[in-house]
């Protein structure tokens, strides 16, 4: 672990310089560790060898919590909303998963994919209440309590992005290491033998569900924050399938690759989306079959393999 | 004010309905009894299956041919689909990966479908498509005092059911079936015997596939195809396998029939909810019997 941190330290660190040296990179870099920190939650089931096609749900959740709180004009702090938007998804995870982490594998997967759709389905249907296809509008809300102006809210936003990974990343590499961490990976490799210890492979992941959501709807909070703007989309498959894609990118089961992969992933998308907006889900996909079947552990093997071949 | 007739609309809507549903989900389900393989690929073979019939639909129109020969115009479809494209995947990507880990497995199918929806798109565009030629040449009939489609009616069903018999026939009496029934129950033991456990797989990949775009071609006469059709098609035709149990085939046609018939009822009465009852349907199953109606129980290993 410790590699790890210095790592993600020294990343950090030259993330924090980015932005004050090449101002237009903050925008795209706060979505970017937003949506790593979606990504980190697809890494914590993929521990336990689970997938869910149905993420988007957990992020719009979040997204849309923050909606609502700022269109009720509570006047709410960007720093209460972000948690907010992570607790509201995190009781949906804890009340959901009494069913969902009854399955695995297949199973798992695709309730996870079905429930989402049924909240995308119903996001643009409820159009009274959501605002239907086109969304809903997020306006700027204080941050730190001081209201600031358009260029200083995206550098400040970027660094309490920064500031939310760093943490949530701490976190969950302790998570991960914990004894309940390890009973995740126990799991993916024998669930039996761990029931045989005990411990209930369900509650295990019930956990682990929860926090992999919980970091979706911080995810999602911060997104509608710095977009100013919420749709339906944000449960569609496609972004579900969008982190899952960056987490095999990154390297499944890598607290750091997730981020990596997710900035990687923020470049390429801003550039690709010039020419080939229409192609950009085979592009996708065909990254994807051949990250799989030629580099399966992600782009952080790369790492991996120099350090085995010194040794 | 819920009237008998609106009952009886929602009752053949769903009818119609669960039918083309039943197609995708036994496809599904048996290439998941042989493969071990949930194929998230399988409702864009609904789509391309769709899609091409309607191509095939008109372009007999614009030739001036005689608009019955559309529906031999859908069984072609179908088996091509099935047969090119889901030949092609078969060969090309899903045989590499059969033994690797289930997650892999899924990613990858997931992958496909993405390129398929992708490649939809780029075929078809995304204005909708809509073919009446089979709808009109049948003509409605009066129940009740509702006009209703015959081609939804009866031919849609009749497939169904036609699909459901002569599969359970096969697999059940024939040679052809016995070695698939013998290769979903053990590879290994099937392969020793001198079954072409590869040849298996791909021929029940194929008639999966075949299926599923059948359903679409059928749906191309009834409803008109818009994009992202597949991937709700993908995502039902899952919830009617696993309300049945994954891998069973006549419990797929029950479940289709209760998925279908709860989402019409729903459509007429609350329209806002209709994609939620199908899953209401499947949790309220799943809750109960966690591996489906109509499942067998399986032994833990260790």
């Amino acid at each position: 672990m410790r590699p790890e941190i210095l790592l993600g330290g020294a990343a950090a660190f030259v993330l924090a310089i980015v932005p004050a040296l090449v101002p237009w990179t903050a925008v795209m870099l706060t979505i970017a560790l937003a949506i790593g920190l979606s990504v980190l939650g697809i890494v914590v089931l993929l521990r336990a060898g689970q997938v869910s096609f149905g993420h988007g749900l957990y992020y719009a959740t979040g997204a849309y919590t923050v909606a609502f709180l700022v269109s009720a004009r509570l006047s709410l702090d960007a720093l209460i909303l972000i948690p907010l938007g992570g607790l509201v998804a995190t009781l949906i995870a804890l009340a959901f998963g009494v069913f969902a982490v009854r399955y695995r594998d297949i199973f798992f997967a695709m309730i996870n994919l079905a429930i989402s759709m049924v909240a995308f389905a119903l996001l643009e249907k409820l159009y009274h209440i959501t605002g239907g296809g086109d969304g809903m509008n997020v306006a700027r809300p204080t941050l730190g309590g001081v209201r600031l102006g358009r260029a200083a809210f995206e550098g400040w936003m970027f660094y309490t992005t920064l500031a939310t990974v760093a943490i949530a990343s701490f976190l969950v590499g302790r998570y991960l290491d914990s004894p309940l961490g390890r009973a995740l990976e126990a799991v993916k490799s024998n669930e039996t033998r761990l029931e045989y210890l005990g411990v209930s492979g369900n509650r295990v992941l019930h956990v682990g569900y929860a926090i992999s959501a919980a970091l979706a709807g911080i995810s999602g909070a911060i997104i509608a924050i710095v977009n100013g703007h919420v749709a339906p989309e944000f449960a569609y498959w496609v972004r579900s399938g969008e982190f899952v894609f960056i987490a095999i990118l990154g390297g499944a089961g890598n607290v750091v690759g997730a981020f990596a992969g997710s900035i990687v992933f923020e470049v390429i998308r801003n550039h690709a989306a010039a020419f080939a907006a229409d192609y950009w889900q085979t592009i996708l996909g065909l990254s994807l079959i051949v990250i799989i079947m030629f580099a399966p552990d992600g782009l952080t093997q790369l790492r991996f393999i120099r350090r085995k071949a010194q040794s | 004010m819920i009237s008998i007739q609106t009952v009886l609309l929602a009752a053949l809507d769903g009818l119609s309905y669960g039918a083309q549903v039943f197609m995708v989900a036994v496809g599904l389900s048996l290439i998941f009894g042989v493969l071990r393989i949930v194929n998230v690929a399988h409702g864009s073979f609904y789509a391309i299956g769709a899609y091409v019939a309607a191509s095939f639909g008109l372009f007999i129109a614009a030739a001036g041919w005689s608009p019955w020969l559309t529906y031999p115009a859908m069984a072609l479809s179908a088996c091509l689909v099935g047969i090119v494209v889901g030949g092609t995947l078969e060969v090309a990507l899903l045989r590499r990966i059969y033994g690797k880990e289930q997650v892999l497995q899924l990613l990858v199918t997931f992958a496909v479908f993405m390129i398929l929806e992708d490649m939809q798109k780029a075929v078809w565009g995304v204005r909708p498509y809509f073919i009446d030629a089979p709808l009109g040449l049948l003509g409605t009939v009066n129940i009740l005092g509702i006009n209703y489609s015959i081609y939804q009616l009866v031919v849609v069903p009749l497939f169904a059911v036609v699909m459901l018999v002569s599969l359970r026939y096969v697999l059940r009496h024939t040679r052809l079936g016995r070695i698939v029934t013998a290769v979903t129950d053990d590879r290994e033991a099937a392969a020793a015997m001198g079954v072409d456990a590869t040849r298996v797989y791909l021929l029940t990949f194929m008639i999966g596939a075949s299926i599923a775009a059948f359903g679409g071609a059928l749906a191309s006469g009834a409803t008109s195809l818009v994009p992202g059709m597949g991937a709700g098609m993908t995502i039902l035709s899952f919830a009617v396998a696993a309300t049945a149990g994954l891998g069973r085939i006549e419990g797929a046609a029950v479940a289709a029939l209760m998925i279908g018939l709860g989402r019409s009822l729903a459509v007429y009465m609350a329209p806002e909810f209709d994609v939620l009852v199908p899953y209401l349907i499947m949790f309220l199953v799943l809750l109960f019997k966690p591996q489906g109606l109509f499942s067998v129980q399986q032994t833990r290993k260790v």
